[in-house]
């Protein structure tokens, strides 16, 4: 099958001219996922009978001339990382199996209140860490352009529902890439935003540092529908912006004649697939083309981008995740004294890529190694902040591949960690400057696999962001969406 | 070369009961990251680090105003072992 | 050999904010266990800590008390350790960059005053309770552990002596100053039954005139002034023990057990103490501008040491300021009233500290509920002064005003303690007794006997029922038996 459900912001547009309703539009992702699940597993829980009280309730509404925006009656998915309410949550952890938070995530409070109609929580790498979605306590998800690849991670699984149709949009989270890395293995658009413009109160944390919940949606203009949404001041996160923030769609439409441009050239070369090396270039003429001033631009300390990277999140995940210790909630190894009852259900609990982040984390943190690697870490962050404060000067926006490769094939990276890890190196810089970035799908390669482009912008810079970002997407004109032989189950 | 890593001590300190076919695993393959993670210390210049947040966050406090609590019921529910209203746990020590 | 301890204290205090540190559950220990709980305190999965401002600004106020610079800049960092009662297995705590620095106290002892020094003061949140269960209900014998997370999270305020200690008694002076300060300031209860003030001590011991650091040993779990006091004594004995017979001491935590009256080193895994610092990255840095510590030095009440300086100043004496200073407010304040009008100050002390306090101990009252202010003590003082009543009749008068019969003036006259001064009417009496008393007469006049003049006063004021002005009685007497028939006395 191919999938032929609307974009959110088509979905809106049928709703308000009474071609469909929001149960209509529920029962027609749900009727995807029943097809579909068995083969890409998207999701973790789907909540059939929340997701039909909203939606009844939406319709009702709107009836009634109640209109809450653009997402209202719309049917979204949530990565199982976010808290809902009396609705299982896992964050795809044996540790965490069963558990009902009580409480929403912020997020989850203004989609409700923004109307949206939430279908279920969307698998990912156990505690949003991994490149592939592979680790999950629960299964892997498959990527729907090709059942045997990975749809990448952490943030897989609502990549791979709105890749599919299970969904006409979702949340993901981003730490490293979770959000754009996926989006541009499946032909999707990916944001992250500015650090601290969506709160991450009932987010639950990897690294509260590098953390950012954005949307994955087939088109630009559904980010900037979901990202409004989500986005502002949360009096219950203390790292949450409470300026003024920018308007993603001021500009968009504008082109780009006289954006400048700057090319990354520590993101190419080695490990760079050829095909994605090209797409990406194809794409930067035909910016140029539009009237972009394109520069190549130097960022040195994005060499150790990745090295930095993979010290400060597992040293902030190895103390956020010291929480799940079996006396408050979850699951419990049963020991004769509180520390064995602890370790052991912490081993029990966590997946080896979870642990071995633990382990990492705890070793850059303890005594006699901090000053080299998390010391060390913090400093490589701070030059990277400097080396973009420097090259913003010049330019507006960064841009390079969001992935140097394609999806690639399930199980190849599973045994090597530093592999895995690599998939991250160009979308990692942005979360360690806490700049938004977000992944637009531009070609498929010759196997057909999507290639995503990425732009990057300083932070708060999401109205140029956008600009650019749908500028690409109208230059790519890609349309293609994934064919799924469902034969094959 | 790889980083010669005291997994077990690593791995008590994160309270994590590990085997030693699994200590080994894990320290070889930390060994091979830190590797790689070390290059941190390849970095020029010396930049000064102050924690701060992307958007130059500073002092944000909340007033001291009690606001509501959860129910004791849905609390305890989650609970692997509760009793009276107290979660339960083993002994601090070995009795 | 003689031997110096040096001891270090440090002070948990629970502050009494309406809200917790990092969440808006209330603090409250009456409450049913786990009531006052929410996903923050309760580190639930996805919670977010956010700071309580009134928190900051008690932490400030004592950091003022003490003399402490307020950094410019601080932040909170996560202390790694796991625990069954700390929620999300790390602390959040601070590290390096308290919130203040430095400072001292002073603590008079014996009428002298030694400064001891602050190393710094915090802020951190409080841990969950633990009830031990089982055999016996001692930690070693526990079968489970109850656990409940309402002081999960209360603001705790870490206050770190520097080592400028030297008996255990001045441990226990020190922790006791420390609470009166943190009383005065209002921003805690400071009760010790119910563990809003706890004491940890750093104990090692020197060769007397050296000055040098011996090894520290840390002793936990002393609850009350005198068992830190005792487990400071015990600690500091064992430890020359251990030195005098030779053997080595060891850097450890140490236990204090109450009931056997030693300390016993804590039983801790390898490693248990690498905490694994970093910056709590869930919170942003604080910023302390000259406004806001300025704003909350103006809060900042009069506090015991400026108090004895002010009294001092007065005109008493180290000792009676030193009382005054930590007398309870409502005698403070009608001293302060009563010397303000222009009483004298030894004088409105000795009543307040002899008199006023005896009545308020014999009738059961709190120092609020005391029926005297500041006037009627100016009053009492000053007919004191003028001789309108005598001293011993001046204790009835205030015993007649604390009983609500009155000012002063009023209670004097309608008690009729009035003294008579007028000299005719003394004169009449002195008379009248010298006639009646013939020999003691003829004794003073014929042998020079000096005693007889005592008992003719005693006469005197007993026919005027002790209304007579003493000094008036003796002048009028000596005058009159000067001039008895009969000469001049043998002494002359
Ligand atoms: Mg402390
Ligand atoms: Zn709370």
């Amino acid at each position: 099958m191919t999938p032929d459900g609307p974009t959110i912001v088509e979905a809106g547009r049928r709703l308000r001219e009474g071609k469909t309703t929001a149960v209509a539009l529920l029962e027609s992702v749900l009727d995807v996922a029943q097809l579909t699940e068995a083969i890409v597993h998207a999701y973790l829980t789907i909540d059939r009978e929340g997701a039909f009280a909203s939606a009844a309730f939406a319709d009702e509404e709107l009836a009634n001339g109640r209109d809450r925006g653009p997402l209202h009656g719309v049917p979204v998915a949530l990565k199982d990382n976010m808290c809902t309410r009396g609705v299982e949550t896992t964050a795809a952890s044996q540790i965490l199996g069963g558990y009902l938070p009580p409480y929403d995530a912020t997020v989850v409070t203004r989609l409700r209140q923004a109307g949206a109609v939430i279908v279920g929580k969307t698998n990912l790498d156990e505690f949003a860490m991994g490149s592939s979605t592979e680790n999950s306590a629960y299964g892997p998800t498959f990527n729907p352009w090709d059942v045997s690849r990975v749809p990448g991670g952490s943030s897989g699984g609502s990549a791979a529902a709105v890749a599919i149709g299970s969904a006409l949009g979702a949340l993901g989270s981003d730490t490293g890439g979770s959000i754009r890395q996926p989006a541009a293995l499946t032909g999707l658009v990916g944001l992250k935003p500015t650090y601290g413009t969506v709160s991450r109160y009932g987010l639950i944390a990897f690294a509260s540092s590098l953390d950012q919940i954005g949307p994955l949606t087939r088109t630009v203009e559904d980010a900037a529908v979901l990202l409004e949404a989500v986005w502002g001041h949360d009096p219950l996160d203390a790292t949450s912006y409470d300026g003024a923030y920018p308007d993603p769609r001021a500009e968009m439409g504008r082109g780009v004649d006289g954006i400048r441009v700057g090319v990354v050239r520590e993101l190419s070369g080695e490990g760079y697939e050829p095909e994605v090396e090209t797409a990406t270039a194809n794409m930067v003429d035909r910016l140029a083309g539009e009237g972009a001033e394109v520069v190549e631009v130097s960022l040195p300390s994005f060499e150790i981008a990745l090295s930095a990277y993979y010290l400060i999140a597992p040293a902030e995940a190895s103390a956020n995740l010291a929480r799940f210790d079996g006396i408050r909630f979850g699951l419990r190894i049963p020991g004769p004294t509180t520390e064995a009852l602890m370790s052991a259900t912490r081993a029990e609990g966590f997946g080896p890529e979870v642990t071995r982040r633990i382990l990492l984390g705890t070793y850059g943190l303890s005594a006699g190694y901090y000053e080299a690697f998390y010391g060390q870490a913090q400093k490589v962050r701070a030059a990277i902040r400097a080396d973009l404060a420097r090259v913003y000067t010049d330019v507006d926006v960064l841009v390079s591949p969001t992935s140097p490769t394609v999806a690639f094939e399930a199980g190849a990276r599973v045994a090597d960690p530093l592999a895995m890890y690599l998939s991250d190196i160009c979308t990692i810089p942005s979360n360690l400057a806490g700049d938004p970035a977000v992944s637009v799908p531009i070609a498929l390669d010759g196997r057909g696999l999507p290639i995503g482009f990425q732009v990057m912008a300083p932070a708060l810079g999401e109205t140029t962001l956008f600009r650019v970002a749908a500028e690409v997407e109208r230059l790519a004109g890609f349309t293609a969406r994934p064919v799924i032989d469902l034969v094959a189950s | 070369m790889p980083v010669d890593v005291d997994i077990a001590y690593v791995a008590r300190l994160a309270r994590l009961e590990l085997s030693d076919d699994e200590l080994e695993t894990y320290r070889a393959q930390l060994g091979v990251i830190l590797e790689h993670a070390a290059r941190v210390q390849d970095l020029e210049g010396d930049p000064h680090v102050e924690a701060t947040h992307t958007l130059g966050l500073e002092n944000v406090f909340r007033d001291d105003v009690v606001t509501a609590s959860l129910s004791r019921d849905e609390v305890l529910a989650a609970a692997p072992e509760a009793r009276d209203g107290y979660f339960v746990a083993p002994p601090a020590l070995e009795t | 050999m003689t031997w110096e301890p040096v001891i270090g204290v440090e002070v948990h205090v629970e502050l009494s904010t309406r809200s917790k540190m990092f969440c808006g559950c209330a603090v409250d220990f009456t409450s049913p266990p786990n009531t006052n709980v929410c996903p923050v305190c309760l580190g639930l999965p996805g919670a977010l800590p956010v700071p309580n401002r009134r928190a900051i600004e008690h932490l400030m106020s004592i950091g003022l008390a003490l003399g402490s610079e307020v950094s410019s800049r601080s932040v909170f960092h996560r202390k790694n350790y796991f625990y069954a009662d700390l929620p999300k297995n790390y602390q959040i705590s601070q590290y390096d960059v308290p919130v203040c620095r430095g400072g001292h106290l002073d603590i008079t002892v014996d009428g002298e005053t030694r400064r001891i020094g602050i190393e710094r003061a915090h802020m951190e949140e409080d841990t969950g309770k633990s009830t031990h269960v089982g055999l016996g209900g001692r930690i070693h014998a526990a079968s489970a552990t109850l656990l409940d997370f309402n002081r999960s999270g209360v603001p705790l305020v870490e206050i770190v002596s520097r080592p400028d200690i030297h008996s255990a008694s001045d441990a226990r002076v020190f922790a006791q100053e420390l609470r009166g300060l943190v009383l005065e300031l209002g921003v805690s209860d400071a009760r010790l039954e119910e563990g809003s003030l706890r004491f940890d001590a750093n104990v090692s011991i020197r060769p007397a005139g050296s000055t040098g650091l011996g090894t520290k040993v840390e002793i936990k779990n002393m609850n009350s002034f005198r068992s830190l006091e005792r487990a400071v004594d015990h600690e500091v004995s064992r430890q020359i023990g251990v030195a005098e017979s030779g053997g080595e001491l060891v850097q450890e935590t140490r236990h204090w057990d109450e009931e056997a009256g030693v300390t016993h080193p804590m039983r801790t895994k390898e490693g248990s103490s690498d905490y694994r610092y970093f910056t709590e990255p869930d919170l942003v840095p604080m910023t302390f501008d000259d406004a806001w510590i300025s704003s909350v030095a103006a809060t900042l009440p009069e506090l015991p040491a400026q108090r004895r300086s002010r009294y001092q100043e007065v005109g008493l004496d180290g000792r009676q300021a030193a009382t005054l200073a930590e007398s309870p407010p409502r005698i403070r304040q009608v001293f302060d009233e009563a010397t303000g009008l222009g009483a004298d100050p030894t004088a409105a002390f000795n009543w307040l500290s002899g008199e006023v306090v005896s009545h308020l101990r014999r009738a059961g009252l709190e120092s609020e509920e005391l029926h005297l202010g500041g006037a009627e003590l100016f009053e009492l003082v000053t007919i004191v002064e003028e001789g309108l009543v005598s001293a011993t009749a001046a204790k009835e008068v205030l015993e007649g005003v604390l009983t609500g019969e009155g000012g002063p003036r009023e209670v004097a006259s309608s008690r009729d303690l009035i003294q008579v001064s007028d000299a005719t009417r003394i004169g009449e009496v002195v008379d009248a007794v010298l006639t009646a008393n013939p020999d003691a007469v003829a004794g003073y006049r014929d042998r020079g006997e000096e005693k007889v003049v005592g008992f003719l006063v005693g006469q005197v004021m007993r026919q005027t029922q002790g209304k007579a002005d003493p000094r008036v009685v003796n002048e009028l007497l000596r005058e009159k038996l000067a001039s008895q028939p009969g000469g001049t006395p043998a002494t002359g």
